[in-house]
């Protein structure tokens, strides 16, 4: 295995050479630095959703363990994809490398690496498609821009698309929006066909595959991790929540991230929810087999993340619900927005959802009939369904993070604007150019978040930091809020590193905060336990 | 390596048709054959592209949203950058098209003391990309009068907007000049700008020394060798006409401009150039984003293993029934 490598010092770390080396990019290898890398995986995990190749390997050895024919593998498995997708087919052919994708990737902005310029990243494996698929790189070789598979290649491949977030920036800012997050997962699939994936990735597809979610919390763990947040609930408002699992004939099935039921600062969103579905008398069930709507087999392959999407639509099925309610998380909106219906619609088993509590249809779900959760807040606070005390919320200066994945997937943009601008006093935007659809990513996105490649998560996510550097110094803001479940995991070791004195918190967080309950006992604290505003004196008689 | 290589490559193919011309005296070759052949090869070559593109499918709709979402009726949708209809596919397609959307949203990043990072905005790559594409469509309209007889009207329209210039006896048109600096604009930040280099291969620097040898020899055609329009025009309607011949006393310097342009033609379909058929064909820009309105259907779409709530209820059926949660077989 690997060294866990601590990262440099930020001073350090901020020290980022943009001049490509002397050399050639073609002739300089991928050097294997520690700390920007993940562990290949261990075999069991491919063993569980019969992954191929299950070896004991690691990346930092020469030897991959590679099948005798991996070459063929791998130039059959690029022939089929070409056959599939025309996005792969059409990127691969009219990139014109003008370099406008250049400097807007994180990773290259963090670390310099010219490699990690999405247009190169995407040479990669264009320049191995040149040599076997086209008639000037078959001929012309290097000159056309076509180079030999080599294992070299292979293992530059494993290193760079395993340093891509998928985020795709780079795609809004192409002129003819070539989107390297597309080749990244055409790249990591070609992969896969090798068993070359990461620990990180490969473990929670296994564990969401058996026990329903990545984080393989078992019923029972999954409802007394609930039962707890109730316990903290009652504790601040007075009132016991008294939620349902896996419920026949509910209205509503309610699937979010399995993030949001396990450590801080998810679980302080998933208090948000509870109470927020309390308040209005939600006919709602949660799923302990429907439990995660987050989907790392989007980081293997477009069959894998089927296998895992598959359980929400037959969960609402089986429990008659009749639609469902999608909580804060990234990619997995991207998912259920982008790919769900097509994979195992139609969902004709299901109602076009109409919120009970203000009778609104929603229309953009009409096929899919799932709702995100800041689509279903925003609409009822603008029907003033909630009372809401934005003052206890007075102690955050707050500002939002916009998720890659539901920004450029999806364009979920102003209802959690909106949201905020009625539970917090206090929001700041970030700089025009680093929000919106023009959101940096947290750095450690697409399963990229472990521990061991420290250095490229606080690289990959410095240009995010940097921006709420900004707002931090002109405006004293101390929140960072967003709604995807990776960003609640992977901001807060990133605030520390660059913006220290920034927490991160989910939009239902606040909105938690500043619900006012019936028949609520006055409330001290806010959901994390910690005194109210104004409240602190109170506490200490 | 890359530029030099282009450089020689386009000076070696001036030589080949000067040549040719003007001491192997293949006028045949180089004025009938050859852009006959060029012709045919752009547009088999394009054709050929496209269907090979358009016969993989689109399994999945997956555009690149920039904007609101089409959601609440209360809240705008962005109906451009995020369009939820076919109307406003077109609307985006039109933009990206017509007017460089994409470049004209570039930013440019630079990293500052402190350390901070500025993302300023850049408009050079979107202006020089779009004086380009544009004066070269021009001037692409403005030689059908050598391709009709009479000239279209418009064209009188396009010439005088174009030459409103009036400078010197063959009026100047600006299209040529703002070519040129756009073309030597591309060429000098794929030379400047150290990451633009790093990226360019030979394939790059070589359409932009090819279309730099066609306007130069255009520019040099009309303004200083004053070549035999009429016999041109001859040439170009008996190509048209598919009744070639071959006038008299047309410079030599017109067939290397002949010569360079069927170049480009032939070239077209097997390079980057094809990017302008690309550009619509683009499934993260010419998809509305009615994900969830509007069911897609992917074409191979196949059943998959999957782990069934049976399976699992089997596996915890225990657990659960401890901590209270229904299960379907006791
Ligand atoms: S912006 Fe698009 S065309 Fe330009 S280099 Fe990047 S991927 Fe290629
Ligand atoms: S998708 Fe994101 S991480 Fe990947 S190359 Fe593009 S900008 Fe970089």
């Amino acid at each position: 295995m690997a060294t866990k490598a601590k990262p440099p010092k930020p001073e350090d770390l901020s020290k980022i050479d943009y001049k490509p080396p002397k050399t050639k990019w073609m002739d300089t290898p991928a050097e294997f630095k520690p700390g920007m890398y993940c562990y290949g995986t261990r075999p069991k995990y491919l063993e569980a959703v019969d992954f191929p190749n299950p070896r004991e390997w690691s990346s930092s050895e020469e030897d991959w363990k590679l099948p005798e024919n991996w070459k063929e593998i791998v130039l059959e498995g690029i022939k089929e994809r070409l056959s599939k997708y025309r996005t792969f087919h059409i990127f691969m052919d009219i990139c014109v490398r003008c370099g406008a994708c250049a400097d807007k990737c994180h990773f290259f902005l963090g670390s310099g690496d010219p490699k990690n310029m999405p247009v190169l990243r995407a040479e990669l494996i264009r320049s191995v498609y040149r040599k076997y698929f086209t008639g000037s790189g078959k001929i012309l070789g290097k000159l056309a821009g076509a180079r030999e598979l080599t294992y070299d290649v292979l293992k530059e491949w494993w290193y760079y698309f395993y340093q891509c977030t998928e985020c795709r920036r780079c795609s809004l800012f192409c002129p003819y929006g070539i989107d390297q997050a597309e080749i990244t997962i055409i790249g990591r699939e070609l992969l896969n066909l090798l068993g070359l994936n990461t620990d990180w990735i490969a473990g929670p597809v296994a564990n969401c595959y058996k026990k329903g979610n990545h984080l393989g919390l078992e019923p029972h763990t999954l409802k007394s991790n609930i039962e707890f947040m109730i316990d903290d609930i009652e504790t601040i408002t007075g009132i016991r929540i008294e939620p349902t699992f896996n419920r026949k004939g509910a209205e509503i099935l309610f699937v979010t991230p399995s993030g949001d039921l396990f450590g801080d600062p998810g679980i302080y969103t998933a208090m948000g929810y509870l109470m927020l579905f309390h308040e209005l008398g939600l006919d709602y069930t949660w799923s302990t087999y429907a439990s995660e709507g987050g989907n790392f087999g989007f980081f293997t392959s477009n069959e894998m993340a089927k296998r895992l999407h598959y359980k929400i639509y037959a969960e609402a099925k089986r429990l008659k619900v009749k639609w469902i309610l999608g909580g804060e998380c990234g990619h997995m909106w991207r998912l259920v927005h982008q790919y769900l219906d097509t994979w195992h619609g139609p969902a004709d088993f299901l109602e076009v959802p109409v919120s009970p509590v203000t009778g609104t249809k929603f229309e953009n779900a009409k096929s899919a009939r799932m709702v995100h959760v800041a689509e279903f807040a925003a609409d009822l606070i603008r029907h003033g369904k909630l009372k809401l005390d934005p003052r206890r919320n007075d102690h955050l200066k707050v500002t939002w993070h916009d998720s890659c994945n539901t920004a450029r997937g999806m364009g979920i943009l102003e209802e959690p604007r909106y949201i905020i601008k009625n539970v917090c006093n206090y929001f700041y935007e970030m700089p025009d150019n680093t929000i919106r659809e023009r959101t940096l990513c947290c750095g450690s996105g697409s399963g990229l978040n472990a521990g061991e490649n420290m250095e490229l998560r606080m690289r990959g996510g410095f240009p995010r930091a940097n921006a709420v550097k900004y707002v931090r110094e002109r405006y004293g803001v101390n929140i960072l809020a967003n709604m995807c479940a990776i960003d609640r995991a992977a901001l807060p070791p990133l605030m520390d590193y660059w913006v220290p004195g920034v927490r991160v918190a989910g939009l239902h967080e606040l909105v938690g905060n500043a619900l006012v309950m019936k028949g609520e006992k006055e409330r001290t604290t806010d959901l994390r336990l910690e005194p109210l505003p104004g409240k602190e004196a109170k506490e200490d008689v | 390596m890359g530029a030099i290589f282009s450089f020689f490559a386009v000076i070696i193919l001036v030589l080949l048709a000067f040549i040719g011309v003007g001491a192997a005296n293949l006028h045949f070759l180089f004025g009938v054959i050859i852009p006959y052949a060029a012709f045919v090869t752009f547009t088999l070559g394009i054709i050929y592209r496209v269907i090979k593109w358009a016969r993989s499918p689109v399994p999945f709709r997956i555009p690149t949203t920039g904007g609101q979402q089409k959601s609440l009726p209360w809240i705008k949708q962005n109906k451009l950058d995020n369009p939820s209809s076919t109307l406003g596919v077109v609307g985006r397609m039109a933009l990206e098209v017509l007017f460089f959307r994409s470049l004209f949203r570039n930013t440019k990043t630079e990293l500052r003391e402190g350390p901070k990072l500025a993302h300023g905005s850049d408009k050079w790559l979107w202006l020089a990309g779009i004086a380009f594409h544009w004066s070269f469509l021009i001037i692409l309209l403005r030689h059908i009068r050598l391709f009709a007889e009479p000239s279209p009207f418009y064209l009188y329209v396009l010439e005088s907007l174009d030459g409103f210039l009036q400078i010197g006896a063959p009026r100047l048109f600006m299209t040529g000049i703002i070519l040129l600096l756009a073309v030597t604009y591309l060429f000098l930040r794929r030379l400047y700008i150290p990451q633009v280099r790093y990226i360019s291969l030979a394939s790059d620097y070589f359409p932009l020394f090819l279309i730099l040898g066609i306007a130069a020899t255009g520019i040099l055609m009309r303004y200083f060798f004053k070549v035999n329009v009429v016999g041109v025009k001859e040439l170009t309607m008996g190509l048209v006409n598919f009744n070639p011949k071959i006038p008299q006393g047309i410079d030599v310097i017109f067939y290397i401009h002949l010569f360079l342009i069927s170049v480009l033609f032939a070239y077209f379909p097997f390079s980057k150039l094809v990017h302008m058929a690309g550009v619509f064909l683009s499934p993260t820009r010419n998809l509305a984003n009615n994900n969830r309105i509007v069911r897609h259907i992917n074409p191979w779409n196949y059943p998959v293993k999957v782990h069934t709530y049976e399976e699992y209820e089997d596996e915890f059926r225990g657990k659960m029934k401890q901590s209270g949660i229904p299960v379907e077989k006791e």
